[in-house]
């Protein structure tokens, strides 16, 4: 049982401000002023958490954060199955990036899809010493030549590209021109730039900008006739599916998806975007990029919305519907209505199980905030949450919607934070990613992935609810954390009988 | 509706079902601009042909699926093997997020391992600044006995500077002047994982053996009867290193292993996080040049690292991860020669027991054709186990295997009637591996998670045995170095062969007269 539960919000947010004195006291003194800024206790009625984000990690200190690379190939562009995505640089990056995303697709992989293959320039030290645009010409080449059917390339740039002064702009331009302009993306994504991976969704924003929009002419018919009810997913990266499992719900309430960015999604369907009346908007820290600047230059509106939970699914139903006529939104009532059985045999069977247990939660993008009111559906509270590379506008949202009176927040936290907070809090449940999992789990915390869904998924969408309440109970009520402890150390030991 | 509270279907089912198979159909053909499927499929059948490995291996640019990681993976794999040790890796922040994730996946284990988090100033200005303050700071966080550092690709393009950095740290204060801090450049653009474990533990040695980068002095060797053990980046290090102890107990033999990193990959659930585990402790490490001889278990794991501690005037024997019998006969043999120790009866019924269960099955593996992938030196010690069995390792590829590695695998080949019709691929990859399969194809795939993709695209079976395994659970905790090491690896190949067999025998009416009960 947790502690949150029998304390009053006083004496939580007192316990709070302790615990992060307490870890504090382990930092040098610079250290312990620049990670000072990024722990919180969040007050009710603040228009944020009160937390700096969105700054340098801090050496040494086993921040769980990525690069810019990892932002760029693993989240945004990688799933787009048509297009061979290259990393360029040595093999690690996308060794380690292979596959682990769970970003499903339908295709025929290695012939007309290419997402969970590694394409990389593995560079050698005399691709370092020469530069590494003329091995690139050539494999551009090789592409062309031995996987005919892709669509289009991009060029995610690993650390050394941008250090040894390599054009991979120009080598883009020559090649799509040889190849009657295909589309090449060079992208600037090295794992040096920015402070996480936050820098290289804003990257891999611009150079769908700069080199996929820009190709595209306003004259330039899409394939298909418009319809007043054309929308875009931006910002769902189809974990697990969780792209379908929305998708199917706006096309349910009599929308048309013209485009999935980026999980599933295809260059034609980002080129098409500009068509659409709509961009619905996920992973706001992602994508909004895109959907400001398609925005200023198509005149597109963009409205953020939240799948995870019947309760953030009916808000954002009603939120889509505002956008459009009558028929769209009596499309979200009669939605809303079928799926009303579904939600309350969900909740009869996991809530009893999961009432007033506590979560705390450690993620990127969008989750540390959206996925609070699934738990909450379920009767559970989180006592604690942070983002990995969120900026203040998510602390905002975090503050303003979701997260209640005297939470914890830490930004950026590190491993030894993570874990004092977690041990002295005591959750029933920690979310976080694979870095973090095991720690936890020795620990005998119940734990989930969060960013792949544990292998599980989809979450979003009301199929996805079923699945996130099964999993968390299965999690948190697994027979397996009554065991952590040999009976023999468990039982206290019997008092010697004093000799007579 | 097909989703339901009392049957919850998630992704193995719940796309199958009309309404989602109905939506994607529509979404392909709306919106994906869908090549010509009669296209895909002449495409498909395309790339099975000989005229398109003919083109595959031509390819002198573009690496697709290829088998191996970069350095500093291995440098993080072997630090953690010492005592409370953590690896600090000089360099961007992510490539730290990736080796972690990495390990984590394969061990299902914690992996702590912190980074310089150099970023675009570091670029510019050098990364001192990160070094001086990450090394503080991991300090007095994470309580180490030893800080191991490496780098990534970031850190050597830049040219930093690690034993001055580290010099400059110290007077600096972040880190006690006496306290251990080794160092090994680990550039991602050299070499693979393999030679970054190398480089590591070479670090580590070099720093204890001689006089910790001219701040004590050299360590004046003492000849004694120890054995010192080096396993060499493993995904089976849990199990391996185990039984490698076992054995030297069994026999009577002091030793030590060198970057022991058993226990720390193998922690128990019991309410208690453990950082570190277990490892080669400090004083063995630097003890470690007195011993008599040092065995490494993976001779391109430690290219560098054996000429070194030979220069220190040990004996050194490098095997090539010894799989099977006459392999651990060698593997033990020299352990006898080298310590005088006989070895014990114990050891000799093992033996007799692999031989038992090989006979045994033998006719279920002799003939079959096995294609194999991975590490440089699992790749030479499965093949020769198949030789072994009577069974013949057609395709044998290593992406960072080398020249010298091909020609030690055509030698092995050319010591057996099986190994006549086998090839070694040195520096390939399994795009390549997937045109070898369609062209000439084999029975059985040996390789890590990844040949799953073969498995898919080629219908060849996949034994799972490497590293990375990510989609099985547990086996790495079991050896595969022994008699009882062999033991296990034949019983995986087996329950593959059976499995397939009955796979193809099931169909009722059809097949099933050779669905055997007993085989």
């Amino acid at each position: 049982m947790s502690l949150a539960t029998t304390q009053s919000i006083a004496e939580i947010k007192a316990r709070n401000k302790e615990l992060i004195q307490e870890v504090l006291r382990v930092y040098p003194e610079k250290t312990a002023k620049r990670r000072a800024k990024h722990l919180n206790v969040h007050e009710v009625g603040k228009s944020d958490c009160g937390v700096k984000s969105n700054l340098k990690s801090i050496p040494g200190v086993m921040t769980i954060r990525g690069c810019a690379y990892a932002g760029s190939k693993g989240v945004v562009w990688g799933p787009i199955k048509d297009m061979i995505h290259i990393s360029h640089g040595p093999v690690g990056c996308g060794q380690y990036s292979w596959g682990s995303r769970r970003n499903y697709y339908v295709g025929t992989t290695g012939i007309d899809s290419f997402v969970t293959l590694q394409f990389t320039s593995d560079f050698q030290e005399k691709d370092i010493v020469f530069g590494g645009d003329k091995k690139l010409v050539k494999i551009i080449d090789e592409i062309q030549e031995l996987f005919p059917l892709n669509n289009g390339i991009t060029i995610q740039s690993e650390c050394p590209i941008g250090l040894i002064g390599d054009d991979i702009e120009a080598v883009s331009r020559a090649k799509s021109k040889e190849y009657g302009g295909k589309t090449i993306v060079p992208v600037r994504c090295e794992g040096f730039r920015g402070v996480s991976q936050s820098l290289g969704h804003h990257i891999a924003n611009d150079a769908v900008r700069d080199w996929v929009f820009d190709k595209v002419t306003p004259e330039s018919k899409p394939t298909f006739e418009p319809t007043p009810y054309d929308v875009a997913i931006i910002g769902d990266y189809n974990i697990g599916g969780d792209a379908w499992s929305s998708r199917i719900l706006l096309e349910e309430m009599g929308l048309r998806v013209i485009a999935q960015w980026s999980g599933d999604g295809s260059l034609a369907e980002l080129e098409a975007t500009p068509k659409a009346k709509l961009n619905v908007l996920h992973c706001y820290r992602s994508m909004n990029y895109i959907s400001r600047h398609m925005e200023e230059k198509f005149g597109i509106p963009w409205c953020e919305y939240n799948f995870f939970g019947p309760s953030k699914i009916v808000e954002s139903l009603r939120k889509i519907a505002g956008y459009f006529d009558d028929k769209i939104k009596e499309g979200a009532e009669r939605v809303i209505a079928k799926y009303q059985p579904l939600v309350d045999a969900v909740i009869a069977k996991y809530r009893p199980r999961l009432e007033g247990k506590s979560v705390m939660l450690f993620v990127g993008g969008l989750r540390p905030r959206h996925v609070i009111g699934a738990y909450e559906d379920l009767g559970m509270e989180v006592v604690g949450t942070g983002y990995e590379f969120g900026h203040n506008d998510d602390y905002q949202r975090t503050a303003q919607h979701y997260v209640k009176d005297g939470t914890l927040i830490y930004d950026d936290v590190t491993g030894y934070e993570f874990e004092r907070f977690v041990e002295k809090i005591q959750p029933d449940l920690v979310g976080s990613g694979i870095k973090e999992k095991y720690v936890f789990q020795k620990m005998g915390v119940p734990f989930r992935q969060m960013h792949s869904w544990d292998y599980s998924g989809p979450y979003h969408g009301y199929d996805g609810f079923a699945i996130f309440a099964r999993d968390m109970d299965m999690a948190i009520n697994s027979p397996i954390w009554k065991k952590t402890k040999a009976p023999w150390k468990e039982v206290p030991k019997p008092k010697l009988l004093a000799a007579e | 509706m097909p989703q339901s509270a009392e049957h919850v279907l998630d992704h193995f089912e719940l796309f199958r079902g009309p309404e989602y198979q109905q939506m994607l159909a529509n979404k392909k053909k709306m919106f994906e601009n869908p090549r010509d499927p009669a296209e895909v499929e002449r495409i498909r059948e395309w790339t099975k042909t000989p005229e398109y490995r003919e083109k595959n291996f031509a390819r002198e640019a573009l690496t697709v699926n290829p088998a191996k990681a970069c350095q500093p993976l291995g440098a993080v794999f072997a630090s953690v093997g010492f005592e409370a040790t953590l690896p600090f890796v000089h360099g961007s922040q992510g490539c730290v997020a990736y080796y972690r994730s990495h390990l984590s996946r394969h061990f299902k284990e914690p992996s702590s391992c912190v980074s310089s988090s150099m970023t675009e100033d570091a670029a510019v200005f050098g990364g001192l600044n990160n070094m001086i303050d990450g090394l503080a700071n991991s300090y007095n966080m994470y309580k180490p006995k030893m800080i191991a550092v490496s780098t990534t690709c970031m850190a050597e393009v830049i040219g930093d500077d690690l034993n001055a950095f580290i010099k400059t740290s110290k007077e600096k204060g972040s880190v006690p002047a006496d306290f251990d801090v080794p160092f090994a450049h680990t550039p991602a653009f050299v070499g693979s994982h393999v030679t970054g474990y190398d480089n590591a533990l070479k670090g580590i040695l070099e720093h204890f053996w001689d006089g910790k980068a001219g701040t004590a002095a050299k360590l004046e060797r003492a000849p004694n009867k120890k054995i010192n053990l080096i396993g060499g980046f493993d995904g089976y290090t849990v199990g391996n290193i185990r039984e490698i102890k076992r054995i030297f107990e069994l026999m009577g033999i002091h030793y030590t292993i060198l970057a022991d990193n058993s226990d720390v990959f193998d922690t128990p659930t019991d309410g208690e996080f453990r950082m570190y585990d277990g490892g080669t402790t400090l004083e063995d490490a630097a003890n470690a040049v007195h011993a008599k001889a040092t065995i490494s278990m993976q001779q391109w794991c430690t290219e560098k690292t054996l000429p070194f501690i030979a220069d220190h005037g040990q004996e050194v024997v490098a095997f090539n991860y010894p799989v099977g019998v006459s392999a651990t006969d060698e593997f033990l043999m020299a352990l006898s020669r080298i310590s005088g120790k006989d070895i014990p009866e114990e050891l000799a019924r093992e033996r007799g027991r692999l031989v038992d269960a090989m006979a045994d099955s033998s006719a279920h593996i002799h003939g079959k054709k096995f294609a194999i992938y991975g590490d440089p030196d699992l790749c030479y010690g499965l093949a020769a186990f198949l030789l072994e069995l009577g069974a013949e390792p057609i395709h044998v590829l290593s992406t960072n295997g080398n020249k010298a590695w091909e020609e030690k695998m055509q030698a092995l080949f050319g010591t057996s009637p099986f190994g006549q019709n086998c090839h070694a691929y040195p520096g390939r990859d399994l795009w390549h591996m997937r045109s070898l399969l369609f062209t000439e194809p084999v029975d059985f795939l040996i390789g890590n998670t990844y040949g799953k993709y073969l498995e898919r695209d080629t219908g060849t079976p996949l034994i799972r045995i490497g590293f990375p395994i990510f989609d099985r659970h547990h086996h790495h905790r079991s050896p595969v170095w022994g008699y009882q090491g062999g033991m296990n690896v034949l019983v995986k190949i087996l329950d593959k062969i059976f499995d397939e067999i009955d796979k193809k025998t099931n169909i009722a009416g059809k097949t099933d007269y050779s669905f055997d009960i007993i085989r």
